[in-house]
């Protein structure tokens, strides 16, 4: 099942041109441009491991894609990678843009799980059937 | 651009070179150069050849004739204060305006920048350089400190490994400029072969002769809305000959170093005087706050101050 979180998720995968491109327009707003990855598609997880630190005086997208292509030789193929754009002015002070750039080749969904509880009460449970087994192992 | 890539298919066709020149607005910036710079005859003519050679790709790629991006990385080198840094700060601009960087900054490193620290930590610093400089130009000053030949646990090779790769991989995103003192570039470039074929442009600043200098003094002094007296422009002359012959001589940056000093003895005479002080008296330097420099007694007139008589 394919995950759709963030932009551009229902498109079909950007390529590294139209990523670049992206990247750029979030340089020229302004906006600091971080890289994430992790391994827990859960979608409320929010907070991914950072791919060293914010980008804040990168001036040109070759930058971020060289940065890119480092954490994708580490992680591509077994982790979900993310581009964000966090805008630091006042009032603004939070992610602009994020959207995922690369993504496990085999994604297995989510298990649906209801539990009754109090009577007849049902409590829905959402499971990543990757996370059943431990953190780097699971895709 | 894009717009004119399609109506010129045909084969007689033609491109007007002169309009192309000056609606890339690399003229203004030649203009600018020869305004501004004053010698450096061979330096200016190398970077006409270079905006040349990439103008004529660019037509090439509109007649659909196949234009491989040329390798655009220059050593730089010349004695202190023959206007490498200016230069390269231009270079920047041209190779922006021609389209051949895409965001034409400037980034001026050192090997402190480069070089880490301790083990591992040169890798990340270099990249974190590299990265700040895409899109536009990364200037190397005095590269030849990053090889270190006497220490060959020295981390400066690590650094140099990683430029060179990116340098050769990354072509279109980076153009890099190594600058330094001739004699040490040349042995830098012996130690490291792999630079030199990866530096397609080597550019020798020439020394100021005497006459440019004075010029160049000229100049400095109009951008800040000073002049000189004429018995000041005489005593000035005969500063530059004598400090010219002296060691570390500087070329411009002696001779701005020297105007600073006459400013600031200016300053204090205008200071201690009696009368009161005109707008006149503010811009002109007169004669006796050059002639107070240590080069007309046999001293030299650098920082830090030589001491000619022990303390006490």
């Amino acid at each position: 099942m394919r995950i759709t979180q963030g932009a551009f998720s229902f498109l079909p995968d950007l390529t590294d041109e139209q990523i670049a491109g992206q990247v750029q327009y979030c340089i020229d707003n302004g906006w600091a441009v971080n890289i994430e990855f992790t391994d827990d598609p859960h979608p409320r997880n929010t907070y991914w491991e950072m791919w060293g630190l914010p980008m804040f005086d990168v001036k040109d997208a070759a930058g971020v894609m060289f940065e890119l292509n480092e954490c994708r030789k580490a992680h591509a193929g077994r982790h979900y990678i993310r581009v964000s754009a966090f805008d630091a002015t006042h009032t603004w002070e939070s992610v602009r843009l994020s959207f995922i750039v690369d993504r496990p080749e085999n994604e297995p969904g989510f298990a649906l799980e209801r539990q009754e509880i109090d009577g007849r009460r049902i409590h829905y449970r959402t499971t990543a059937y990757a996370t059943v087994k431990p953190e780097g192992a699971r895709y | 651009m894009d717009a004119m890539t399609d109506d010129l298919k045909r084969a007689d066709d033609a491109i007007d070179f002169r309009a192309e020149f000056a609606n890339s607005g690399v003229a203004d910036v030649f203009d600018e150069l020869e305004r501004d710079l004053v010698g450096l005859a061979p330096v200016k003519k190398r970077l006409k050849e270079i905006a040349a050679l990439l103008l004529v790709d660019r037509a090439r790629a509109r007649f659909g004739l196949s234009a491989v991006s040329p390798t655009l990385h220059m050593s730089f080198t010349g004695n202190p204060g023959t206007g490498k840094t200016t230069v390269a700060l231009r270079m920047a601009e041209i190779l922006h305006r021609l389209g051949y960087v895409r965001k034409g900054h400037l980034v001026t490193v050192t090997r402190d920048d480069l070089v880490g620290q301790y083990i591992g930590h040169t890798a990340p610093k270099t990249k974190e350089v590299l990265k700040k400089a895409m899109g536009g130009v990364l200037f190397i000053d005095e590269a030849y400190y990053l090889y270190r030949p006497e220490n060959e646990r020295d981390y400066g090779q690590e650094a140099i490994e990683i430029l060179l790769q990116v340098m050769e991989n990354q072509r279109d995103d980076l153009v890099v400029i190594l600058a330094g003192y001739g004699e040490r570039m040349e042995r830098f470039f012996q130690a490291n072969p792999g630079f030199r074929s990866r530096v397609a442009h080597h550019i020798d600043f020439p020394d100021y002769s005497a006459e440019e200098l004075s010029q160049i003094g000229e100049r400095i002094l109009a951008g800040m809305n000073y002049r000189l007296s004429e018995t000041a422009a005489d005593a000035f002359e005969r500063y530059i000959e004598l400090r010219k012959a002296q060691p570390h001589f500087a070329n411009g940056r002696s001779i701005r170093n020297a105007l600073d000093r006459a400013r600031l003895r200016q300053a204090n005479r205008l200071f201690n005087s009696e009368r009161p002080v005109t707008a006149d008296d503010l811009e002109t330097i007169e004669a006796d706050d050059i002639l107070a420099s240590r080069v007309f007694s046999g001293g030299i007139d650098s920082y830090p101050p030589q001491q000619k008589e022990p303390n006490g």
